[in-house]
């Protein structure tokens, strides 16, 4: 008998009498992403009985749709792991690998499109927790540019870096629940509005045809490859990005070298800007709102949320929220924090002048192949190093995507495009050249 | 391996910042973890000064009344209530 993945931490059915382009597919949904009436627990104890009073724009938009949501799926807890493991509600295994992790933080989204359970998924992505799981499931996911797809509702965890995007089994159905999921919205006060053309409403949306895109056209289009994120990468996942190296050239595509030397203190300036965020996005937690019951009795203030606090939030929150109140403390800000918000900076400035030269960049999405089970659990340091690839994306606010690219010793490999502002045409364009 | 002055009493300090309390054992695994992560992050020290060229604009609406959650729909989620407010622990 199959092992139980534990892809969904809820399983109750949400639609709506509606159709539209998602009619007859199922959608599954990170469980970081608020639905009206049904759990919403962030892979958190904190959480594990919290219902939410709204829907999320994004999950309005997929109902409205005609998509059936199938489930709330598993996650690293408030989306801070790289496999899935760090859950409340235990791990989630690899559909491809059982004894492998499927990656994070979205894992469950992941491994429900490559089991089958749902056609289509919503995850979030703050520094790869799409594109990582998609590589690992062997799967394709978006990360949208930083204002395309609507945060309302989406449980905060480290603010400027986050955006939902999808998962589906291949480009062209990644790119439909983009079409459905992208576009202003007025309750979301990180909306991107396009302010320059004298349209206060102006979307990037609104012109685009993602779907449409997907039609595997390679003439014309220049693919920078930095040489930073591939040199770190494992034998066998390199010999597949050079394999998907030759089938964008096959398709007329030129290929050349660039650099982009920031995205070496990618991975520092990441995790120093999400922990502080979260340090500050956490601090809603304190079980008077919502969460475990509070012993009002119990002695002051600041001792019974301490008390909330340690019962609910698991080892990596706890390890964030300490390492995110240091690094904005008093001493330590100008060393810390203002030190990666100029490497966050300095990424986005690389990017804009490698963008001046080639219309997408492509590297390997993971160095590796999917950890065991347990491998990375008490070696956080090496967790956060698995982000190198994905990171720069996230600090510059641009889109990206991981699209399946053979296999490595049986185990999934993706490979990934980063595009320009509100470039997620070119970028779907290149994944469906290469896609199987 | 690092200088940065990480040990049990900043682990302590810090955890009493951010409201989480931690037992003992907690505290020496989480200082040793800290300091091989903050160790980590020295190399920041290498970047360079850039400054952000900012690229967003305001964008502003018309402040219109509507109707936001209602008091119950507020108060659902709370383990404890009382007269339509939630009740938290005392201050003092």
């Amino acid at each position: 008998m199959a092992p139980d993945l534990n892809v969904f931490v809820s399983e109750e059915r949400i639609e709506r009498d509606e159709s539209g382009p998602l009619s007859g597919r199922t959608v599954a949904v990170k469980d970081n992403i608020s639905t009206a009436g049904v759990p919403t627990t962030c892979g958190s104890a904190m959480l594990a009985d919290y219902v939410p009073p709204y829907d999320a724009t994004a999950v309005e938009r997929v109902t409205a749709a005609g998509g059936t949501i199938v489930g709330k799926t598993n996650m690293d807890e408030f989306g801070m792991g790289t496999t899935t493991e760090t859950s409340a509600f235990g791990p989630t295994r690899n559909p491809v690998a059982p004894d492998r992790v499927p990656g994070g933080s979205s894992g469950g989204s992941a491994a429900a499109v490559a089991a089958g359970e749902a056609d289509v998924a919503l995850g979030s992505d703050t520094g790869g927790s799409i594109r990582c799981p998609a590589a690992f499931c062997g799967v394709v996911g978006i990360k949208p540019t930083y204002g395309l797809v609507s945060r309302y509702g989406l449980v905060a965890y480290a603010n400027s870096l986050e955006q939902i995007g999808p998962f589906a089994s291949t480009v062209e159905e990644a790119a439909l629940l983009l079409d459905v999921i992208a576009g202003p919205d007025e309750r979301d006060g990180t909306t991107r509005h396009d302010a320059t053309e004298g349209q206060a409403d102006a979307h990037p949306a609104e012109e685009a045809d993602y779907v449409g895109a997907a039609d595997g056209n390679g003439e014309g289009l220049t693919v920078g490859v930095p040489t930073e994120l591939v040199d770190g990468a494992e034998d066998g996942v390199v010999e597949q990005f050079e394999a998907a190296r030759s089938d964008l050239e096959a398709a007329g595509a030129d290929v050349r070298e660039i650099s982009l030397p920031s995205v070496e203190y990618g991975v520092e300036a990441y995790y120093v800007i999400a922990m502080s965020e979260a340090s500050s996005n956490l601090a809603r937690y304190d079980g008077v709102r919502y969460g475990p019951s509070v012993d009002v009795e119990a002695g002051n203030w600041n001792d019974v949320f301490s008390d909330v606090r340690r019962e609910g939030f698991g080892d990596e929150v706890k390890r964030r929220i300490l390492m995110g109140t240091y690094a904005l403390s008093a001493g330590y800000h100008d060393k810390y924090y203002r030190q990666a918000q100029h490497a966050r900076e300095w990424v986005k400035r690389d990017f804009d002048e490698a963008f001046a030269d080639v219309d997408v960049i492509a590297s390997p999405t993971m160095p590796t192949t999917p950890f065991e089970l347990g491998e990375t659990l008490d070696d956080p340091l090496k967790m956060y190093l698995a982000d190198a690839n994905t990171i720069p994306a996230n600090l510059a606010n641009l889109p990206a995507i991981s699209v399946p690219a053979g296999t490595a010793n049986d185990l999934p490999v993706g490979v990934q495009f980063v595009g320009p502002a509100f470039g997620e045409e070119t970028i779907i364009r290149a994944a469906s050249i290469i896609e199987d | 391996m690092s200088d940065t002055p990480v040990g049990p009493d900043e682990v302590r300090h810090v955890a009493a910042l951010a409201r989480v309390d931690l037992d003992d054992e907690e505290v020496e695994r989480f200082a040793d973890e800290c300091a091989e992560i903050l160790g980590y992050f020295e190399t920041l020290d290498e970047v360079p000064e850039v400054d952000p060229s900012p690229d967003l604009v305001n964008v502003l609406r018309v402040d219109e009344v509507r109707d936001g959650l209602t008091r119950e729909d507020a108060l659902r989620n709370a383990a404890g209530t009382e007269d339509g407010y939630f009740k938290g622990p005392n201050v003092s």
